[in-house]
């Protein structure tokens, strides 16, 4: 991806003379092109102006080597900055250092993978580190919703005989399950409580409050928003809400095993400041990944 | 009234309100191009500049403003629907057993996700919301063969509409699309006509991705409508814009809630103002709040 990029800024950079300084036209010209890549990545507008402005500030300047292209030069900085942006190299593991049970609350738009990667981080937690995880559902709402998590429940204690489905009992509110959940999670001595919530769209202020509520009664380890890798623009609202809301402690994008170039990655940890730490890369209980900035980089700019 | 010069400054700001509701880059700045060279240079009101560019959008989304009319002929029309995971498909189909219901149409669901926890569950309880049979097979059951069973027993009980519910699939995943190839190939064993529809549910939070969703399943399962999801939260739904102009395929209907009742006929009109509304609205009102009279065009 780099050399392509490189090869693009280079046709931008075409007038740039060998061992100069890169100036702010220069820049400028090439900076269009990432400004344009990131958009079609689906990078939020706002993101992509920081974003823009930032390369642009350690560009210009910047002393192009004799060994180097200038489009060389500035195609490193920006997948530089781009990693940096993603959150720097490296994956960030899921902080469960609290007293058991640890809650770790799930939250996001409808149908972003919630439910889906609930299952998954259990058969994660329960398979490599020996954890004992309880999923709760509490949604409410969705017709079958507790269900769908009973279910994955099952699939994953075939596997690893440690998971398991807090009982469904009708008429309670999400609160009320949440509270069952942490005493049946005490009681029972489980290691994780996984609270699955019903999507919820950032402007429906009283399903906000709601989840605002729960977080509030079970205090949560980890408060994972779940973002479709697909998402448009409107990243902004989501990660902005639900950060305003609940206080979000990490991201983890779902459906990466599409061919969306994952724009909403980097808009998330922009505006929430919180790391990306898991992706989902298909509809199997198995499929979910940690997250690595340097790969998801190249994906973004398309190269 | 206040007014200002529809310059270029201006004009880029516009061009930024169309991306951020996700028309692209390419298409926002080929609306803002056409628009310019109506109205660039004039002193325009706020409420000028939302009316008018709404009307530009409202242009390109007219041919495609198409209501999905089951064929009274068939018995049953048949409707396919797919899309990507988590999009809306089963929900969709819930409201629309609703809706056909009540306009005396005779309605029978098939469950065809068999692959997904709950998923049969799930359209058998909006089957129940709207009294209407639902076909099921066990989980992991062949969606093809309960297409098939679907199309006989509404056949036979001389049904009005069947409409067939298939689990989330990316389109980039060859194995699951030829899955979906499978289904319409069996079910034309049956009536070869069938699906006399293939509706492609998207979810409006999409961003430039839904471009390959259109592309590669119309190329593969011969998709003839769209449904657009989720257009009550915050997502404007821009990338409507951006496949009318390169598919032309009708947009049927839009999802406005998780409710049995939120589902409504795409009116060309009321969607670009929906557009422009969150957009060139606020950069309306924002223009106006920003600058006052000058003297130019006094
Ligand atoms: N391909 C793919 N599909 C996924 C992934 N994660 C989830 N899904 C699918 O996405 C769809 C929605 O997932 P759910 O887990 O039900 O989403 P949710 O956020 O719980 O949905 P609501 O509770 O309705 O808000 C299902 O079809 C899942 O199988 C992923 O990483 N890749
Ligand atoms: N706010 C809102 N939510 C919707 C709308 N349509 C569907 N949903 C929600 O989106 C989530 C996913 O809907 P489903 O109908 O299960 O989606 P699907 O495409 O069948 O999902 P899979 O079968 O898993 O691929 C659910 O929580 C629905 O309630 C809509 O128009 N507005
Ligand atoms: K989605
Ligand atoms: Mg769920
Ligand atoms: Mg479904």
């Amino acid at each position: 991806m780099f050399d392509q990029l490189s090869g693009k800024m280079s046709g931008v950079l075409e007038g740039l003379s060998k061992n100069g300084k890169l100036t702010e036209g220069d820049v400028t010209e090439a900076m269009r092109e990432v400004r344009l890549a990131m958009l079609e990545a689906d990078v939020a507008l706002p993101v992509v102006r920081d974003f823009v402005n930032k390369v642009r500030e350690r560009s210009v300047g910047h002393e192009v080597l004799e060994s180097v292209s200038p489009g060389q030069a500035v195609a490193k900085i920006v997948n530089d900055a781009l990693i940096d942006a993603l959150g720097g190299a490296g994956a960030v593991p899921l902080n469960l250092a609290a007293v058991p049970p640890v809650p770790v609350l799930m939250v996001g738009l409808q149908g972003s993978g919630k439910t889906t990667t609930s299952g998954k981080i259990a058969l994660r937690l329960s398979q490599r580190e020996g954890k004992k995880v309880l999923l709760a559902s509490l949604d409410v709402y969705r017709p079958a919703a507790q269900l769908q998590l009973q279910q994955l429940a099952e699939r994953v204690n075939a596997i690893t005989k440690r998971v398991t489905a807090l009982p469904i009992v009708a008429g309670q509110s999400p609160v009320e399950i949440a509270k069952r959940a942490l005493d049946t999670g005490r009681r029972e001595g489980y290691d994780v409580v996984i609270l699955d919530t019903a999507g919820r769209l950032s402007i429906d202020e009283a399903l906000m409050d709601e989840v605002r509520q729960i977080r509030a009664v079970t205090n949560p380890a980890e408060t994972l928003l779940v973002v479709d890798a697909m998402t448009g623009q409107d990243a902004v609202n989501t990660a902005k809400s639900f950060n305003e809301a609940v206080g979000i402690t990490g991201v983890v994008m779902s459906r990466m095993d599409g061919d969306a170039r994952g724009g909403a990655a980097l808009s998330m940890k922009a505006i929430t400041g919180a790391p990306i730490k898991l992706t989902g890369s298909g509809e199997k209980l198995e499929a979910l990944e940690e997250f690595h900035p340097e790969r998801v980089a190249g994906r973004i700019l398309g190269l | 009234f206040t007014h200002r010069k529809l310059d270029d400054a201006a004009l880029e700001e516009l061009e930024d309100e169309l991306i951020a509701a996700d028309l692209g880059p390419v298409v926002a700045e080929r609306v803002i191009e056409s628009f310019r060279s109506s109205r660039f240079g004039k002193d325009v009101t706020s409420d000028e500049i939302r009316d008018a560019l709404a009307e530009e959008i409202a242009r390109v989304l007219e041919p495609v403003a198409i209501p999905f009319e089951p064929d009274p002929k068939k018995k049953p029309h048949v409707v396919l629907v797919v899309g990507v995971n988590g999009v809306g498909k089963t929900t969709t189909i819930g409201k629309m057993a609703r809706h056909y219901s009540d306009e005396g149409k005779s309605v029978m669901l098939v469950a065809g996700d068999t692959f997904r926890a709950a998923a049969v569950e799930q359209l058998q309880v909006w089957g129940q919301r709207s009294d209407v049979p639902v076909i099921a097979g066990k989980h992991g059951a062949d969606a093809a063969g309960l297409a098939y069973d679907g199309i006989k027993r509404a056949t036979e009980e001389g049904k009005n509409l069947l409409l067939i519910d298939t689990a989330g699939r990316l389109h980039n995943k060859g194995a699951l699309m030829e899955e979906l190839a499978k289904i319409i190939r069996v079910m034309r064993k049956f009536d070869e006509t069938a699906p006399h529809s293939v509706l492609l549910v998207l979810d409006a939070t999409t961003g430039q991705n839904a471009i390959e969703q259109v592309r590669v399943f119309r190329e593969l399962v011969n998709v003839t409508g769209l449904i657009v999801t989720k257009l009550d939260g915050s997502a404007r739904g821009g990338i409507v814009v951006a496949l009318a102009e390169q598919f032309k395929l009708p947009v049927h209907m839009v999802g406005v809630g998780e409710q049995v009742e939120d589902l409504r006929p795409f009116s060309a009109q009321d969607y670009a103002r929906g557009l422009v509304g969150g957009a060139a609205g606020d950069l309306a009102s924002r223009l106006v709040d920003s600058q006052p009279d000058t003297p130019e065009q006094a």
